[in-house]
């Protein structure tokens, strides 16, 4: 059973603007030192698959940054590896060489790639998807099922806004797709949501892409599964693991949160045997705590210096916290600077930030307030 | 094809290091993990990289594996490289009989092979078991501008600790005139800290004359400096300033451990000019819980802390559960300490589990010695571990 996986670095980017100014969705941080793309990389090397390409679309610096040569995942090898595919556009753009949005457009323009892929399975999968889920389980089922396409879904209580973000799978009792419903409007309840990483059959793969090319389709769910739903098999995969898909700056902080407030989450991503999540390391030294440190329900990750207090806080490498600088609630990002005497409250502060001395900053958990790249407060 | 590398650094790091006792039951002493993150080899590997030598050869001897999976392929130091990195070299069995490496001397004599590949100028020969941070460029810059055969890095020492070490007397150029090995009365306290840089063909001639002598121990400090110096080979002493422990004894190894943390540590790893490199293992964050206490600690990556940790440090993984209580202590890698036991002034080996309510050790100012407890040891509960005790799996058979 071999599989190549495909990224999708850039999907949702306009879901987080704050987040994605600089850098793309892949490469938001998350969880302390992790990136998105962390989590789809590691689930995709935890089941040995070890070819991976990933699109980016623009903004893809900071990814390409992160990944590197790929080592940190194991992907640094003589045949697959990981690759970043950038956007192909000639010399003599003109208007058709435009820009993709949806995934399907996505592969359209990788479309060179798709075609020199031998394995049997392709796994797509998004980056605003945190969980980590066994993919070889995911094609065993796929291929046992005889489906040409399996989606992962996760079955989930949702509320209208959530369901207006969410492409909802309606299926039979052997899991046979019936129905799609994507981005349903003043839609609640129990529903089988798509967590957006999905396997496919590559030669059905490569001839959708040559279909959709002809036919300019630009949606997967509507052009292709919506139109082929009587004569070809699409199937779910019900998954229940830890899941958490985050479609707003409310989500990214609500999300983040559960990974000290539920034991579960933190579990569930983190700590499944044989799993773990990689990402770039960085030889950061170990955490120093004062001897006038007050640290609780926190993550903290290393090359932090605390001096102050820090309450239900996310911490990522390199942080420091000066003296009676109080932190609650937030999440701060790499290398930021907390001044002393500062009092922090549901704060979001992106890398390299700097806070000076005795400042006053507060959020909601709603609306966290939030510091942008190497902002002087 | 190999090619030429102006500079050979050959690591010993077959040392057993006897006086870390049930530490180094199982591992090659600069294999010992130091500091949260580190093993001791750490710091020789990560001076070599941040002086540009590109070439290492780690020769290894004693209990040897975890000392080779460490090194792989010198990925964390950036030492897998194309035409030199990081190599182990392992004592061989050849056409004319199997050999030990007898001596530092020897195990450089019978490496000579690996070295010639890469027709060198010079060769560092370094130890594999001290904490510091040099510069050996720097070092090799001052070879050779004064044009020596052979100079040996000193480290300068109060006359009391003088007679501790080899002690190098010199003239005002710095040349060396005099080597006392451990003297009663030292002249001066330039002490060496078995640091070499050697001409290459000079070196390999005198290391071959060596192994022809049948009563020489074959070793640098006591046959080679000595012989090179009665044959009045131009040798000096290159002065090192700045943080240099030799982490020999639990005391010391526990000392060390404790100067990285503080306000203003005396030794500092976050400088970013001189990174220290190591081995990392997929961890998630430290999570710091509602009931834990933390001062004056360096943790990292895979603890969960719900105890109480004070003037300590936490290696990756470390769990500390309710009510548990860490103090002075240096908790190494794996170790659960679970509910209510308390950890005094110790050492804890790599993956030990403390069980509920143990006692381990006595507080500093008790007066006794650290406390030791070996690899893999499961504490069963209520167990208590006077101070200055050493626990190994016999001690563990002989409580029962």
């Amino acid at each position: 059973m071999s599989a190549t996986g495909i990224i999708f670095s850039n999907i949702h980017d306009a879901n987080l603007p704050e987040l994605t100014r600089k850098r793309t969705l892949a490469s938001v941080p998350f969880g302390c030192r992790y990136r998105f793309i962390d989590f789809a990389l590691s689930n995709m090397v935890n089941s040995n698959i070890f070819d991976i390409n990933v699109i980016a679309h623009y903004n893809y610096q900071s990814l390409m940054d992160h990944i590197g040569s790929g080592k940190d995942w194991d992907l640094a090898r003589r045949s697959g590896g990981v690759k970043i595919l950038p956007p192909y556009i000639t010399a003599y753009a003109n208007n058709q060489n435009s820009l993709y949005t949806t995934r399907l457009e996505a592969l359209k323009s990788v479309n060179y790639i798709l075609d020199k892929i031998t394995s049997d399975y392709v796994v797509l999968s998004d980056c605003d998807v945190v969980c980590n889920v066994d993919l070889q389980d995911l094609i065993k089922f796929h291929k046992e099922s005889g489906a040409v396409l399996t989606m992962a879904v996760k079955n989930l209580d949702l509320d209208e806004k959530a369901a207006e973000a969410s492409t909802i799978f309606y299926s039979d009792e052997n899991a046979r797709i019936t129905d799609v419903l994507a981005f349903p409007k003043k839609f609640s309840g129990k529903a089988d949501v798509a967590l957006n990483i999905s396997v496919i059959n590559t030669q059905y793969l490569q001839q959708i892409v040559m279909d959709a090319i002809a036919h300019g389709y630009t949606s997967m769910t509507k052009d292709i599964i919506l139109k082929n739903l009587e004569t070809q098999k699409y199937c779910v995969y019900k998954f229940d693991g830890y899941f958490a898909c985050i479609r707003s700056f409310a989500d990214y902080f609500k999300y983040s949160m559960d990974l000290i407030s539920d034991n579960f989450a933190r579990k569930s991503l983190f700590n499944t045997k044989n799993r773990p999540i990689y990402t770039k390391v960085r030889n950061s030294v170990p955490t120093y705590f004062s001897p006038d440190s007050v640290v609780k329900n926190s993550m903290i990750a290393d090359g932090c210096r605390i001096e102050g207090n820090v309450e239900n806080s996310i911490l990522f490498r390199g942080v420091k916290v000066s003296r009676n600088a109080t932190i609650k609630n937030s999440i701060i990002m790499q290398d930021t600077y907390i001044g002393e005497g500062t009092y922090i409250n549901c704060v979001i502060s992106d890398k390299n930030a700097f806070v000076r001395d005795g400042r006053l900053l507060s959020g909601t958990e709603e609306q966290p307030y939030f510091i942008s790249k190497g902002q002087t407060l | 094809m190999y090619k030429k590398q102006q500079c050979v650094a050959m690591l010993l790091a077959g040392g057993q290091g006897s006086r870390l006792y049930t530490l180094t039951e199982k591992t090659a002493k600069p294999a010992v993990p130091f500091g949260g993150k580190y093993r001791i080899i750490d710091f020789p590997l990560s001076n070599c990289v941040n002086s540009r030598i590109y070439t290492v050869g780690v020769l290894t001897q004693y209990q040897p594996l975890v000392l080779n999976e460490y090194i792989g392929n010198g990925q964390p130091w950036d030492l897998d490289r194309m035409q030199s990195g990081v190599i182990v070299l392992p004592p061989y069995q050849g056409k004319d009989g199997a050999d030990w490496y007898k001596g530092t001397a020897n195990a450089i004599y019978q490496n000579l092979a690996f070295i010639n590949r890469y027709d060198p100028d010079y060769v560092l020969v370094l130890g594999g078991d001290h904490i510091y941070k040099m510069d050996y460029n720097a070092m090799l810059q001052n070879h050779i501008k004064n044009g020596a055969d052979c100079t040996i890095a000193v480290l300068n020492v109060t006359l009391e600790e003088a007679s501790r070490f080899g002690i190098m007397n010199t003239d005002e150029n710095m040349k060396i005139v005099e080597f006392e090995e451990k003297p009663k009365h030292p002249k001066s306290t330039n002490a060496s800290m078995g640091i070499y840089i050697f001409n290459k063909a000079l070196l390999e001639k005198y290391l071959i004359e060596d192994e022809a002598d049948p009563t020489s121990s074959n070793d640098f400090g006591k046959n080679i400096i000595p012989k090179m110096l009665g044959d009045g080979c131009a040798m000096y002493a290159y002065p090192f300033e700045g943080y240099w422990r030799d982490v020999g004894t639990i005391a010391s190894l526990w000392d060390a451990n404790m100067d990285l943390i503080g306000d203003k540590p005396e030794f500092d790893l976050s400088d970013k000019k001189w990174r220290i490199y190591s081995r990392n293992s997929a961890l998630p964050p430290q999570y710091v819980g509602e009931m834990a206490k933390v001062s004056n600690s360096l943790i990292t990556e895979g603890c969960v802390i719900e105890g109480i940790v004070e003037n300590s440090i936490l290696s990756s993984g470390v769990i500390v559960e309710k009510g548990a209580y860490i103090k002075d202590s240096v908790i190494m890698s794996g170790v659960r300490v679970c509910k209510d036991a308390t950890v005094n002034y110790s050492i804890i080996d790599e993956n030990c589990e403390i069980g509920e309510n143990c006692v381990i050790g006595r507080t500093r100012s008790a007066g006794a010695d650290v406390t030791i407890v070996g690899a893999g040891l499961s504490l069963p509960a209520g167990c208590n571990v006077p101070g200055g005790e050493m626990v190994n799996k016999a001690w563990l058979e002989g409580k029962k």
